[in-house]
């Protein structure tokens, strides 16, 4: 994973609460056997239509949303199936950031360990967001900030090792396989066999 | 007054597997009793294992089975798959593969417990009470029925489990929610956990590890409490937990992988301490008066929008609720009970044990499915289809004009083939009725076995009790 300090880019918008793994990516697509290649298929019942062509009205197939790598979306985002898939297949697209008002625990979880940042904000910041398209933001890693242009500097809620490990692009199952001895000491002392 | 050392089922599980405590710069090292394993989520993680030069540390606390690309017809080995997709094909074959290279047990084709991930744990007794149960699949929350730490996972998540049986986690918060009541005739735990999501909304219980507690949970068999677990993740949890009691204790006794004779012993001492303190304190508490309930539907297009079977679908003037209703075809005002139904689904990780397939079979029995329904009923493990064969359910369900197919995932989301066409109306006893969940345009009513069999039956959204 490489380290990420700032991301600045316009906004693409999707005003829509609960948006579930399964249409940031449907299941159709998830008999890939690597993380490669998933961008294609990001939103693709939202993105095309029957035919295949492009969904002129979906918020990516916009002229203006082109190279956009912030997404606003309304709360509650990310939520249903554990897969993995959803945010390699956001950042596959270029999207490096999505910003809500809430996010689902796994997807949260899922999108940190890939360098996806999940900026949670309060609702009034989120809905002038929403209502707000295209306009450039800017986030700061190592202050946990969401710069918006109108100068408002707006604190956002991470995980301190999450944002470690954000800064150093580093890899957590390294961290993990450091403490090997705890490990081993565990399984030692427990007094009961699983 | 609370006394310092109260603590919930949550709490002391959580406390047992802490290899490191967390700190404000490092979340806690939380040690894995059990990793379930399936073809979809696995196969970057089996990469990653590969292309780091690890092995996997304890393949005996890992268990297998290929659930969710697999066809639901009948398959004698892996050269037989019709294929379904040419991808789905590929990762049966690669997850044969790396179960063979990683030294791991796995119910492919060849063994009698092959099944539904969440469905085989229970079944082969490797869900207990007091493990930590990880698997890279959120309805992993279904074996918290056990009294276990159950939660599901991403696939970056399965590579730490593998290469170190430990996840790093920060400790969610709790939520207990009290249901009392008896359960009226024709409404059962589907209906319940349906109800639970409408009240507290599909992320009411996000960032929270919930606890099942109250009369109407205690007097649920093991069947019944995995379906309400299973759903935790529809409203947002993490995890769901039910402490475990004697009706737990029984279910697992004799199990394959349940302790045997001394060991069995030992373990329902240590089991018997799990359950929550009764002066512990929780983040949160939500009551439900589950002795008014009836059978639940959904109408739109997440868990949590879901009436009674014979109430008005509601009317909401936001677009999210506008978008749902248009995506459903379904008008505001009226009762689903009008909406013309095309296929019917028993089956998934949420409804496909013996018991549910005996309920759907109950209302079905000496009746015929409605003409131009098509009807699948898939169960949950090789097992559960053999023990429903035994008891002649299959004859039920064929004589009734029904599919009896293979076990597997099959149409809960559509991924081995079985699925639902654009712009049809399928009343499915599965876990979400998302936008082309069950296939691309498919519309999704959820259901408990019961009313699932009544709509096949009548052909439209059809309320169980009449068929009782």
């Amino acid at each position: 994973m490489d380290p990420i300090r700032q991301i600045t880019s316009r906004t693409v918008v999707l005003p829509v609460a609960d948006v579930d793994t399964d249409q940031i990516i449907p299941a159709r697509f998830l008999t890939t056997t690597s993380k490669d290649g998933l961008g294609k298929h990001l939103f693709a019942d939202w993105r095309y239509q029957a035919s295949g062509e492009p969904n002129p009205g979906f918020a990516l197939n916009q002229p203006q949303a082109q190279g956009c790598r912030v997404l606003v979306a309304d709360r509650n985002f990310g939520c249903g199936s554990s897969r993995e898939h959803a945010p390699w297949a956001l950042l596959d697209y270029g999207i490096a950031v999505v910003i809500s008002s809430e996010f689902a625990d796994i997807f949260r979880s899922n999108s940190l360990k890939n360098g996806l940042l999940p900026v949670l904000v309060e609702q009034d910041v989120l809905d002038w967001l929403l209502n707000n398209p295209g306009v450039e933001v800017s986030i700061d890693i190592a202050s946990s900030t969401l710069l918006l242009p109108d100068g408002r500097s707006v604190e956002y809620p991470i995980d301190d090792f999450a944002r470690y490990c954000l800064l150093e692009g580093v890899d957590q199952l390294g961290f993990l396989l450091k403490h090997a001895a705890d490990i081993n000491q565990f399984e030692e002392n427990r007094s009961w066999t699983p | 007054m609370r006394s310092s050392n109260a603590r919930t089922l949550f709490e002391k599980v959580w406390a047992d597997h802490i290899v490191r405590p967390e700190t404000t710069d490092t979340p806690a090292i939380l040690y894995i009793d059990l990793h379930l394993i399936h073809e979809v989520t696995t196969p970057q993680a089996f990469t990653l294992l590969r292309s780091q030069g690890l092995k996997l540390r304890r393949p005996d606390l890992t268990l297998g089975t290929m659930d969710h690309s697999t066809p639901t017809t009948p398959v004698g080995s892996l050269q037989d798959i019709a294929v379904v997709a040419e991808g789905a094909a590929q990762q049966v074959a690669q997850m044969e593969a790396n179960c063979r290279e990683f030294g791991l047990e796995l119910h492919g084709f060849d063994s009698l417990h092959r099944g539904i991930v969440h469905v085989i744990g229970p079944e082969l007794g490797a869900t207990q009470p007091g493990k930590t149960i990880v698997c890279g699949d959120s309805h992993t929350s279904t074996h918290g029925a056990f009294g276990a730490l159950a939660f599901g996972i991403g696939t970056t998540e399965v590579g730490h489990v593998m290469a170190t049986q430990c996840l790093l986690q920060r400790k969610p918060k709790t939520l207990q929610i009290e249901v009392r009541g008896n359960l009226a005739r024709g409404v059962t735990a589907k209906d319940v956990i349906l109800a639970i999501i409408g009240q507290i909304g599909v992320d009411g219980g996000t960032g929270h590890v919930i606890e099942y507690r109250g009369n109407t949970i205690s007097a649920m068999d093991m069947d019944q409490r995995m379906t309400v677990c299973n759903m935790s993740i529809e409203a947002g949890a993490r995890a769901g937990m039910i402490a475990p009691d004697d009706t737990t204790f029984e279910f697992l006794h004799g199990r394959p992988r349940a302790p045997q004779g001394a060991d069995w012993e030992r373990a329902l001492e240590r089991w018997r301490c799990l359950p929550s303190d009764s002066d512990a304190q929780f983040d949160k508490t939500v009551t439900v008066d589950a002795s008014a309930l009836q059978p639940m539907v959904t109408f739109g297009t997440n868990p949590g929008m879901v009436v009674g079977v014979n109430e008005p679908v509601p009317n909401r003037s936001d677009a999210g609720f506008r978008k749902a209703l248009e995506y459903m075809q379904i008008p505001a005002g009226k009762p689903l009970t009008e909406s013309a139904v095309d296929v019917v689904f028993v089956g998934s990780c949420t409804n496909s044990r013996l018991s549910d397939l005996q309920q759907a079979a109950d209302v079905l029995r000496g009746r015929h499915v409605a003409k131009g329904v098509r009807m699948l009923v898939v169960p949950g493990s090789q097992q559960i289809k053999a023990d429903a064969e035994a008891i002649g359910l299959d004859e039920v369900f064929r004589a009734a004009g029904a599919e009896w197919r293979e076990s597997g995932c099959s149409m809960c989301l559509g991924m081995n083939g079985d699925t639902v066409a654009p712009g049809h109306l399928s009343v499915s006893t599965s876990n979400r009725n998302f936008e082309g969940r069950q296939g691309k345009g498919a519309r999704t009513v959820l259901a408990s076995p019961m009313t699932a069999a009544a709509s096949a039956i009548v052909g439209r959204v059809a309320d169980p009790r009449p068929f009782l």
